[in-house]
């Protein structure tokens, strides 16, 4: 039942997720957050960070470490079948269609629908690791006057490096963990 | 026969060490697929290489996988496409094993912790950024109807805490169905 419910979640991530792997977040923090209680959210956090610095597709990356928990190696196998399969069938449709009416509007606007949702899901996504961030919780809190300073400076510091100096993430995030662990010691 | 062995391996191989040796997301993969197979292994031609990646880039999915069942399929047919996706898979597999065993002894140590907390700040600035990239790239779109389209989904799961799924149909329905309509009335006469 379990495995069943893994295959299952993350077929829907698969399936939904257009646009790369920071499409498939919010669907993963829905997957295994509120649809089931796999993870909590320091736990999502925490796998965000690690998919962002090992090699691969962060829902290839969520589903082995959500299925190696939730039910060993071989959950971590079928959650990452789940995964992939929409992919194989989806790619190979399209791939078909591609090649027989490229170019056609109506799956121009279809895809341009879509991506407008993504940044709006992302953006949700981002909005709730901020909170965590400044805040300690995942809402925000009803006095927002208080963040922990440290965060919101570690927070500009690196976006400005990615948006000014087009850094790399990985360095920005090495960066942030790094500075974070000194200036507890300052 | 012996020859085709050969490419298999090949393929194999060069999903494997791709997958293994990319840092940072699908949006990174892909330039050094067409890399190796355009310009070191001329298995693909160049245009069609760049079709294949816009069909992996639309498709859902994680990029690099759709992208090597593409490259997969294209070089040695459906045995080709499940190899590539086997290469591509196993590094993430294996690494996020080995990562996940000694999770828990490791986020208990109070260095770690304190790396990971920063690390948050430094995750959120990241996706700030895409946020900001991707969110321009709508806006720049030029087509309001998108604009009203990415805000409302955003009202809608931010604050409403509607479902995602049937959000993204509706955003895709909705584009269809603005296409069509500015479709219709460019044909008529004014």
């Amino acid at each position: 039942m379990t495995y069943w419910q893994l295959f299952w979640s993350f077929f829907q991530i698969g399936l939904f997720s257009i646009g790369g792997g920071y499409a498939a977040m919010p669907l993963i923090q829905h997957q295994v957050m509120d649809v089931h209680p796999w993870l909590t959210m320091t736990q999502f956090a925490d796998i965000m960070a690690i998919a962002e610095m090992t090699p691969g597709p962060i829902s290839v990356n969520a589903a082995t470490f959500v299925g190696i928990r939730v039910s060993g190696p071989a959950g971590a196998i079928v959650a990452t079948a789940g995964c992939i399969l929409p992919s194989c069938g989806i790619v190979m449709a399209l791939a078909y269609i591609y090649y027989r009416f490229r170019g056609l509007s109506i799956v121009k606007g279809v895809l341009a629908g879509l991506r407008s949702a993504v940044v709006a899901m992302i953006a949700s996504a981002g909005l709730s690791l901020l909170t965590l961030s400044f805040y300690g919780q995942r809402t925000l809190p009803a006095e927002p006057g208080s963040p922990d300073l440290l965060s919101v400076a570690l927070f500009c510091a690196g976006l400005f490096a990615l948006r000014h100096f087009r850094v790399k993430p990985i360095y920005v995030m090495i960066g942030s963990g790094v500075l974070g662990m000194l200036a507890y010691f300052i | 026969m012996e020859k085709k062995k050969g490419v298999y391996r090949t393929l194999f191989s060069a999903a494997f060490k791709l997958s293994a040796g990319t840092f940072g997301g699908g949006f990174v993969i892909v330039p050094l697929m067409r890399e190796k197979f355009v310009r070191q292994l001329h298995w693909i031609e160049e245009q069609e290489m760049m079709d294949l990646i816009a069909i992996a880039e639309s498709a859902p999915g994680a990029i690099a996988v759709n992208a090597s069942i593409l490259v997969g399929y294209h070089v040695a047919g459906c045995l080709g496409a499940l190899l590539a996706v086997l290469g591509t898979v196993l590094p993430p597999l294996l690494i996020i094993s080995a990562v996940s065993c000694c999770y828990s002894a490791v986020r208990d140590n109070v260095l770690v912790s304190l790396v990971m907390t920063g690390m948050l700040s430094g995750v959120a600035a990241v996706i700030c950024d895409v946020v900001i990239t991707l969110g321009a790239r709508v806006i720049k779109a030029g087509r309001p109807v998108l604009w009203l389209l990415m805000g409302l989904a955003f009202v809608a799961v931010q604050i409403w805490k509607v479902n995602i799924v049937p959000v993204m149909l509706l955003c895709g329905a909705v584009g269809a169905a603005d296409t069509a309509l500015g479709r219709r009335k460019a044909v008529r006469p004014a």
